[in-house]
């Protein structure tokens, strides 16, 4: 395997291998945030759970963040590296004639998720790491120990519609960013079915549900308090 | 027709090119595209300017030689053609047309629209072939039992010219839609399974050697190419090359 992750293909293999792991995560985490909607006690109970156990703290947190950061810097790195490939561009391109936009702009659609993930990390993840590992509070409580304080803190953020609007946008740049990247990530595998009908529609079905799903809790929040 | 014509004009390798415009007229609908370059540098002859350089060959679609980035599209806004078999009645009367070299660091031009592909022929140098000892006793190929899909899956890939629109048409300039093809026509076979490793290796070796771009599955390779080769290709390689890296 020597030199595999430095070749073109294993650099696909590896981009794929982090989309599939990232689109996974993605769905674990709408699962969770779509309790927020029907039931707060249980919502709590899930994040608390997720905040709290050893192999997702301590096993699956640092292989996320690794997979975050290795699908964007990987990203960037095939980007410039795709342009060097020519170096004189088109005087006319009709890109619209044999591709999709959302093919074509993975970078914009990348980029624009780039800088909601530094908002959200900004908003959820720094707070926690500070609540947890610095202040040392494990217990999940409120600060006068009535109850959890996940369920509060969600719903509190999306008070502001400026950051509510933010998060919709970003959630519509992550959708077009799935509509290629789903099936892209199999094709990369070497998957011969992605062509395969029933794949493809899982893929669009996948980049549409999920998105609006997280669009529709941000707006429920917003809406309901 | 009466047609307006956007030509790069390169004086040769190291000079720098640029657009140029260029009016023919009487051109007939019925006639190919190449005829029509071949009118217009008629036209240039007999006014005493230098005539447009591009690539071409059999004129019927086999050769690959034919080159041309026409109105954003490599081998024009036909589909299933290369630029021999595009016709002047995919244009209308008055049309400007745009008519590039195939773009690519790997493909520097060397003249107008002519440019260098030899990279094609280095990556086909690196693995694109079985190794036969022709002693004389050698088995016929018909000799051993191939499956349909398997024929069929192989030729499909092995109808590929090479022409480059691929890299042409990628926003990348990939070429692994070439690489695929030439991979999978050995890899379906199995004449090509006793040096399938070395062959997948060698050849995305050279690939990336030569300086291409990465696919990110667009899909623009397969909608260009005049020979329609499929996506699958790729897919095939990728499966390929990682069970030959695995294998070491």
């Amino acid at each position: 395997m020597s030199g595999f992750f430095k070749s073109s293909i294993g650099r696909k293999y590896a981009m794929a291998l982090s989309a599939l792991f990232l689109m996974f995560f993605l769905l674990q985490h709408f699962a969770i945030n779509i309790l927020s909607v029907f039931s707060p006690n249980a919502f709590n109970e899930a994040s608390h759970f997720m905040g709290t156990f050893w192999v997702i703290q301590y096993v699956m947190q640092p292989v996320l963040i690794f997979g975050v950061m290795y699908h964007f810097i990987m990203g960037f790195i095939l980007e410039i590296k795709n342009r060097k490939a020519r170096v004189v561009k088109y005087a006319k391109n009709n890109g619209a004639a044999n591709s999709s936009w959302m093919s074509r702009n993975m970078i914009y659609s990348g980029l624009a998720i780039l800088g909601f993930l530094v908002l959200h990390f900004i908003d959820f993840w720094l707070p926690e790491i500070e609540t947890k590992y610095i202040q040392g509070d494990m217990s999940g409580l409120l600060a006068d120990g009535e109850g959890f304080r996940y369920y509060e803190e969600l719903t509190h953020k999306f008070v502001n519609p400026l950051r509510v609007g933010a998060y919709v946008l970003a959630f519509v740049f992550l959708s077009l960013h799935l509509m290629h990247g789903f099936s892209s990530a199999f094709q990369s595998s070497g998957v011969s079915s992605m062509r395969k009908q029933k794949l493809q529609a899982f893929g669009k079905a996948y980049a549409i549900i999920i998105p609006l799903g997280f669009i529709f809790i941000a707006l429920f929040h917003h809406f309901n308090h | 027709m009466n047609l307006t014509l956007k030509i790069w004009r390169q004086k040769d390798a190291q000079s720098k090119g640029k657009m140029v415009d260029y009016k023919v007229t009487e051109i007939s609908e019925h006639m190919s595209f190449l005829e029509m370059m071949d009118v217009l540098n008629e036209q240039l002859i007999n006014t005493g300017e230098e005539p447009v350089a591009f690539d071409h060959d059999c004129r019927e679609g086999i050769c690959g030689m034919c080159s041309m980035y026409i109105n954003g599209e490599a081998h024009g806004p036909d589909r299933g053609v290369t630029t021999c078999q595009l016709h002047m009645r995919m244009f209308k009367d008055g049309d400007t047309i745009t008519i590039e070299p195939f773009r690519a660091a790997a493909f520097p031009v060397l003249k107008d629209l002519v440019v260098d592909r030899g990279a094609f022929d280095r990556i086909q140098h690196a693995g694109g072939y079985i190794s036969v000892n022709t002693s004389g006793n050698t088995q016929d190929a018909n000799a051993i039992p191939i499956s349909k899909h398997a024929a069929d899956e192989a030729m499909d890939a092995a109808t590929c010219i090479g022409c480059g629109a691929c890299v042409a048409s990628c926003k990348n300039s990939s070429a692994m839609l070439f690489v695929g093809a030439k991979v999978s026509q050995y890899a379906l076979l199995p004449q090509g399974q006793v040096e399938a490793t070395d062959r997948v290796r060698n050849m995305v070796a050279q690939m990336d050697l030569e300086g291409f771009g990465n696919c990110t599955n667009t899909g623009a390779c397969e909608v260009e190419c005049p020979k329609g080769i499929s996506l699958e290709n790729i897919a095939r390689m990728n499966r390929e090359f990682l069970s030959a890296s695995i294998k070491g």
